[in-house]
């Protein structure tokens, strides 16, 4: 008997069925988009806790009621201008840190009647029950970018004396996390350390 | 001479196909392997608030999701006010520390136990009242990293 070779499979429609793979995984894929804003939450404090006595003076208070509406310091606030506020009073520097030196950096008004010190500055956050999430991830964000913004400020003016010019705050932390950055990694963890050092971020939220 | 000539050798050849499915392959194979799929079945709905200060979500660290939000459509025996999830169901306020407790076992290596990150992803529209709860049972808890997870735009727009 003729040895028969094998038919060949027809390999035509192999582009289609590929094809259709193709485009359920190109519908199903999902970038994912994780990233937000990073908090620590205060540790649960013994009871005996003697009370820290804060000048008035130095405490931001900003209260986000049932209805979504903004009272800082007592007076009625659109959330636009809650980052002007904030940096001026963040950056106000109208005395000394505990001590004794004067805020030389600071490019605030230097009202007595404000904050003494970044150091010393404080924003309290109150919210609500009924406060919608999304108000509040505003008025967090709000707040986040003032310290952003002074830090920037700050970044950029001593940035270039250290040889980092042209970087604000935000691109120096991601230089630092970025394995591929060609630079002195441990001359810009020093100077991170500092603008952090001289703008500390003070936020306390009222539970 | 060339009268018998067929019309067939004028014509340009035709462009071999033989190759393409090698090419789609390979699309597919890129896409099979950047997809990820969702860790958790939503049961609420869960539009996320916007913010333009964000930092990115180290993947390098553990993380647990804790989820919050209004029952989704078909859920709606549970309620209209906004409800907890965790892992693939509803739970309670008071399942959060047991949940955060077998998630820190669930940890493969052990340096990383304090590197814990919670992304707490909420809905927009829900108020702080189940956040704050939320939080309180988090510093019960002793998980003090938090990450409010938000999509990227102005703040100013939500």
């Amino acid at each position: 008997m003729a040895k028969r070779s094998a038919p060949e499979v027809n390999a035509g429609s192999m582009a289609d069925i590929a094809f259709l793979l193709l485009i359920f995984f190109l519908v199903t894929t999902t970038i994912p988009k994780d990233s937000g804003i990073n908090r620590k939450l205060p540790p649960m404090e013994p009871p005996n806790d003697d009370e820290v006595v804060i000048k008035q003076k130095n405490i931001f208070t900003v209260l986000i009621n049932g209805n979504d509406q903004l009272l800082v310091e007592d007076e009625l606030m659109e959330l636009k201008d809650l980052r002007k506020a904030a940096i001026e009073f963040l950056d106000n520097g109208g005395s000394t840190d505990a001590q004794g030196n004067s805020c030389d950096y600071c490019k605030g008004a230097r009202d007595p009647k404000s904050s003494d010190h970044p150091d010393k500055a404080i924003i309290s956050l109150k919210n609500e029950r009924e406060t919608s999430y999304a108000t509040y991830i505003s008025v967090q964000n709000e707040l986040v970018a003032a310290y952003n913004d002074l830090r920037n400020i700050r970044a950029l003016e001593i940035g270039s004396r250290k040889g980092f010019s042209n970087m604000d705050f935000v691109m120096m932390e991601k230089n630092y996390k970025d394995t591929n950055f060609n630079g002195n990694k441990e001359k810009l963890k020093a100077v991170i350390d500092q603008i952090r050092k001289e703008y500390p971020e003070k936020l306390s939220e009222v539970q | 001479m060339s009268k018998f000539k067929s019309k067939k050798d004028n014509a340009l050849p035709a462009v071999n196909t033989a190759s393409l499915p090698d090419i789609v392959f390979m699309l597919l194979f890129f896409f099979m392997v950047v997809t990820v799929m969702r860790e958790d079945t939503l049961l609420i709905e869960n539009r996320l608030p916007q913010a333009d200060q964000v930092e990115k979500l180290e993947k390098k660290y553990p993380i647990s999701y804790i989820y919050a939000g209004k029952p989704a459509k078909g859920y709606e025996k549970f309620g209209k006010e906004a409800r907890l999830q965790l892992n693939d169901k509803f739970a309670d306020i008071s399942d959060i520390r047991a949940f955060i407790n077998a998630e820190r076992a669930g940890i493969a290596r052990e340096e990383l136990v304090d590197f814990l990150t919670i992304s707490l992803k909420v809905d927009r529209d829900a108020n702080m009242g189940i956040v704050g709860d939320i939080k309180k049972e988090l510093r019960e808890a002793n998980a003090l990293k938090i990450n409010y997870t938000v999509g990227t735009g102005s703040a100013l727009d939500n």
